[in-house]
């Protein structure tokens, strides 16, 4: 999968962000090619949601460029990004509360069908907005709760609602940030189902802390320890890292928890 | 769509149909007050509606809203003092220039947030207010007489009271329908997505900002035709129709009719105005029984009990009067 003659999907080139003091991103290189799912994995405070952060053009980068299918988007705010094909979601659950889980998904869709200039049909009555949001709901396991209001939703229906909006909007590339947070087995166990369903035909960044779900899914990771990427590599060839192991996985095994 | 019979579309049925017949009422008992007070609450629950859109729905509380009944007013007030009388030119001026300071207005205020947001906007209209003081031309602080009401051609007579009443009437449920459809349509799901969750809705693909300035124009705009209805309606405009205290009223409007829906505004005008009415009586009827006197100071203090009031709304019926209603469904 990680083969270096196709051009790669995402780019990532020397990319520099300090808070203060606080290096949170040094030098960051990474290639994610098209098709594959790339894992990042870290300590706490290795720098994971800031890099994703600049991924989606929530943070800007002091230094470094990032580029998108050949274009650079460094400088893209984040709706254009989400234009372009680059999806997210988010490490805490942020949804519209307030809003039924179809009409969560649905604006996800509107997103992507041109402007939203349309001042008087009922937008909720709209097939060519609610078929897909529903395929999208069906597709995540969602469809029976889809006209519960959000807010009654139990967290592990947020979380696969995040990747429901994240899918409607067709993008060409997941950002995943730590989809699992929070999740029992049970749940974890059917969003790796999800995930590895979803790798068939997304290319995916997947920031995550569950060891075991990352060695599952991932055909190459990334290990990110102080800002700094110290390794990328297959799942094994990361186990096998003596680097890794000891600035991270510990000395035993490669499936404990950080 | 058809809405089922609840309690709060027979509510929403029963005051309208009132509406309808004040000028009937205000005939028959040869009371005509009541028809001016009742012209005045449809005027001001117009500029409510359009303050619910961006504030209900947009989750922009805009605290400089009557600005736009200053603008609407003062355009049908100069152009009449300088003799332009015809109202198929005021009106359409009033509500294209409200929109056009709401625009320039929105684009610096919109960049905030938060309580940011409603002293910038409180700020703009205290500028404007300021602006219409220093109008010597224009009877500065003291306002401007406005001799005839806008004239269309023949066509309506707005000197006419009952008239005029229907057309403000017409007016305010013509502006009710049209944000009703704004708000259920695809960019009234992208004001109200932006209220609950912004930086999601750029995540997924929204430049939200030129949206919510939109709706923050159009409901400018739809202000400004309430300004020009209140300059008809009191043949007289002065810095004072757009005074700070007035943005304030129509936020009360909004918060004690209900914010979630597109009528609640127009029950909360209702409310406010009738109670604004009806307390300084009531205290007034008090003081006497418990007092022997008539106090006339005590009815200044009718507030007092329109305050505690407002609290109680607040703190355990989030939705209003509108709220009250929904709840009676299922209560």
């Amino acid at each position: 999968m990680a083969d270096a003659e196709a051009e790669p999907l995402l780019q990532i080139d020397r990319l520099s962000k300090r808070f203060g003091g606080v290096i949170a991103s040094d030098d960051v290189v990474l290639d994610v090619a098209a098709g594959e799912l790339h894992a990042i994995i870290g300590p706490n405070g290795a720098g994971k949601t800031t890099l994703i952060g600049q991924l989606t053009g929530e943070i800007a980068p002091n230094a470094g460029r990032i580029v998108l299918a050949g274009q650079d988007i460094t400088a893209l705010p984040a709706w254009r990004r989400s234009a372009m094909g680059l999806a997210r979601s988010f490490q805490i659950t942020s949804l519209f509360l307030d809003f039924t889980a179809q009409d969560n998904v649905a604006l996800a869709v509107q997103a992507h069908a041109g402007h939203s200039f349309r001042f008087w049909r009922n937008a909720r009555t709209e097939n060519e907005l609610r078929a897909p949001a529903h395929a999208a709901l069906a597709r995540v396991g969602l469809a029976a709760r889809a006209a519960q209001v959000v807010a009654n939703l139990s967290h592990g229906e947020h979380r696969q609602l995040e990747i429901a909006m994240a899918l409607a909007t067709r993008p060409r590339m997941l950002l995943l940030d730590e989809p699992m947070a929070g999740m029992g087995p049970e749940e974890s166990a059917r969003m790796v189902a999800l995930l590895r369903e979803l790798k068939q035909d997304l290319t995916i960044l997947l920031v995550e802390h569950d060891m075991e779900a990352v060695f599952a899914l991932a055909d190459r990771i990334s290990v990110l320890v102080y800002g700094r990427v110290i390794a990328t590599g297959t799942p094994e060839a990361i186990r096998a890292n003596e680097e890794v192991r000891q600035a991270y996985l510990g000395d035993d095994d490669g499936g404990g928890d950080a | 769509m058809i809405a089922a019979l609840t309690p709060r579309t027979i509510a929403v049925a029963v005051v309208i149909a009132m509406l309808a017949l004040v000028p009937v009422y205000a005939h028959l008992v040869g009371n005509l007050f009541v028809l001016s007070l009742f012209t005045r609450i449809v005027i001001l629950a117009i500029a409510a509606v359009s303050l619910n859109l961006i504030m209900g729905f947009g989750g922009m509380v805009s605290f400089g809203h009557a600005a736009y009944i200053g603008i609407g007013g003062y355009v049908v007030g100069i152009l009449a003092h300088e003799g332009v009388r015809s109202g198929f030119v005021q009106w359409p001026l009033a509500i294209l220039l409200s929109a056009i300071f709401a625009l320039g207005i929105g684009a610096l205020s919109l960049r905030t947030r938060g309580v940011y947001f409603i002293m910038i906007t409180l700020a703009f209209a205290q500028m404007i207010y300021y602006v219409a003081v220093a109008l010597d031309r224009y009877g500065g602080d003291d306002g401007l007489t406005i001799y005839r009401r806008s004239q269309f051609a023949g066509l309506v007579d707005l000197a006419n009271k009952t008239v005029f009443y229907y057309v403000c009437l017409a007016l305010l449920l013509g502006c009710v329908y049209l944000v009703w459809r704004l708000v259920n349509s695809r960019f009234g799901l992208v004001i109200q997505g932006s209220r609950s969750n912004d930086r999601r809705m750029n995540a997924i693909g929204f430049p939200t900002f030129r949206y919510r300035l939109t709706a923050f124009v159009i409901a400018g705009a739809i202000c400004g035709l309430s300004g020009a209805l209140l300059a008809n309606h009191t043949d007289f405009i002065s810095p004072a129709m757009m005074h700070w205290t007035r943005s304030g009223d129509l936020i009360v409007m909004a918060v004690l009719g209900g914010m979630g829906s597109v009528f609640g505004p127009v029950l909360g005008a209702l409310a406010l105005l009738l109670l604004e009415e009806a307390l300084p009586s009531v205290i007034g009827l008090f003081a006497v029984l418990f007092t022997g006197k008539d106090m006339a100071t005590a009815r200044e203090y009718w507030q007092l009990i329109l305050g505690p009031m407002l609290l109680l709304i607040v703190l355990f019926a989030r939705g209003g009067i509108d709220g009250i209603l929904a709840g009676l469904r299922r209560g």
